[in-house]
């Protein structure tokens, strides 16, 4: 992926480095509450459903659809290639996240298409989950 | 209906700055200066009646403290918000008796200048974003997006808002763009940024400053101006903007509850709003809002602003100066902007060919969905 060399990477913080951790292991981790089932993302110190403290992590299926999207023609900065899409994932277990589409035209992008993640390694502590079309 | 301590409030001054793409040779200080100059002026007031102040700035980062020191020491109440949260935090404290007129400014010059990026503020570091080449445009257009996918609203729709506000402000001889007259052709035509966003659906970028004052009701009887009151207010906040996906089934809404608390104050439905001086980052946003406030019903916004019904001279006219996409869109002086045009467009302040004729109530915004969150103000030329 030399295209996205230079782009900036996140910092994990105490709260979220469990997901980034994940990344690196090539599992996609969300939270779960344990007394209302609620999935929760991006990691949070209490559940977003009841209040509650009983988050733990679960890894995803890495499975779900395309939510919404935009395919970005003005770059943020010139470190990011143009064309690249943005998405907002459904995963599977009910939860959303944003993400670069990978492997797909632009102008084959769609809501509602199914997608799973792939994961980049970028650095020796953060690989980066984008998703691709599934098959 | 009870009284609402907003209605013992009213809005005497309101001004802006010299608006222009770059403010060359000007320093960002002197902006935020004649913003203060100006709203007073325009109240009939002088640095001395002053016992209330929210005055800053984008790039020196003038505080409000910093600038209570500028009115020779005396003790002075400060604000801390910005936008309609400030005006609505300066309104409570003149309805609580902690001060009795408030001057409020904010200015932006000399911050945007590395143009082969999105200006700065647009980009955020979240570890959840960053990494995807994310800005406020795409992350507005993930909200547009899902709507048209849900209710067919189409690129035409989002063309007829844009272009007619940037009609608006090309007929206002003190916008950025003034002359700058477009067609939803011309929209649909300009180049994409973020798709459905092209270039001329989204706010420009430039510099200026805006000022307001807030007295009582009762003082600003005296002052020989014509007041225009504070109807109605309220703060919506769903959390931080852009460090998560802005998922439209939780927050496509937003600002719903805030324009039902703020109607709700003043015993106004949409009906009776006159002009809608809504927040105009991206054209889809003032669709949105249309459903979220009340003007028309969830997915009907795309028909709703067609057909010349958001034009001046519509039923329901619509960011009448241009807005954040002609007018002027500097830093977090266009928070504050979006009150002090409705103040303008009321007192009859605008140019002839802008005035909403017989306009009584106006209603303002502040943020959209996919920034998550969303104000609302409403403001009237009589009292509640």
């Amino acid at each position: 992926m030399s295209e996205r060399t230079g782009i900036p990477l996140p910092r994990p913080t105490e709260l979220s480095r469990p997901h980034w951790d994940g990344c690196r292991d090539g599992a996609l981790r969300f939270q779960r509450c344990r007394d209302c089932g609620a999935a929760v993302f991006i990691p949070q110190p209490v559940c977003t459903g009841c209040f509650g403290s009983a988050l733990e992590w679960e890894t995803s299926s890495g499975r779900g659809t395309v939510y919404s999207y935009t395919v970005v023609h003005r770059p943020q900065r010139p470190v990011f290639a143009v064309p690249y899409v943005v998405v907002i994932a459904e995963l599977e277990e009910g939860w959303h996240m944003l993400s670069n589409l990978v492997d797909c035209d632009p102008d084959d992008v769609a809501v509602g298409m199914p997608i799973e993640v792939t994961f980049r390694k970028m650095s020796d502590e953060i690989t980066l989950p984008y998703f691709r079309p599934a098959h | 209906m009870p009284r609402h301590p907003f209605h013992d409030v009213a809005i005497v001054g309101a001004y802006h700055t010299r608006q222009a793409k770059v403010l060359e040779g000007v320093r960002e200080l002197d902006v935020v200066l004649d913003a203060v100059r100006g709203a007073l002026a325009s109240a009939n007031l002088r640095p001395a009646d002053v016992d209330g102040v929210n005055v800053r700035s984008s790039v020196w980062r003038l505080n409000p403290r910093e600038a209570a020191a500028w009115f020779g020491g005396r003790p002075l109440w400060t604000g801390v918000s910005l936008g309609i949260e400030g005006v609505i935090e300066a309104a409570l404290a003149i309805a609580t008796g902690q001060c009795e007129t408030v001057v409020m400014a904010d200015a932006q010059a000399g911050e945007y200048t590395d143009r082969e990026s999105t200006s700065p503020w647009t980009r955020p570091t979240n570890e959840f974003v960053a990494s995807w080449g994310l800005y406020t445009a795409a992350e507005f257009a993930l909200i547009a997006r899902r709507h048209m996918h849900l209710y067919g609203t189409r690129p035409e729709s989002l063309a007829e808002v844009a272009a007619t506000i940037r009609n608006h402000g090309a007929r206002h001889p003190d916008a950025v763009f003034h002359g700058r007259h477009v067609t939803p052709h011309d929209v649909l035509a300009s180049r994409m940024v973020a798709d459905p966003y092209h270039l001329l659906d989204c706010a420009i970028n430039s510099e200026g400053g805006a000022g307001l004052v807030l007295t009582t009701a009762e003082r600003a009887a005296d002052l020989g101006v014509a007041p225009i009151y504070l109807l109605g207010g309220a703060i919506e906040r769903q959390g931080m903007a852009y460090v998560t996906a802005p998922v439209w089934d939780r927050y496509g809404w937003s600002g719903r509850r805030a324009a039902q608390r703020a109607f709700a104050q003043c015993g106004l439905r949409p009906a009776d709003v006159d002009v809608c001086e809504f927040y105009d980052p991206f054209s889809f946003e003032l669709i949105r809002q249309l459903e979220a406030f009340g003007f028309c019903k969830e997915g009907e916004g795309g028909d709703f602003v067609m057909g010349g019904r958001i034009e001046i001279d519509g039923e329901c006219p619509l960011v009448t100066n241009g807005g954040l996409l002609s007018f002027s869109h500097p830093g977090t002086a266009q928070l504050l902007q979006k009150v002090t045009s409705s103040v303008l467009q009321l007192r009859g302040a605008y140019p002839t060919q802008l005035t909403v004729p017989g306009a009584t109530v106006a209603m303002t915004s502040n943020g959209g969905a996919g920034a998550l969150f969303c104000d609302v103000m409403l403001l009237g030329k009589e009292r509640a």
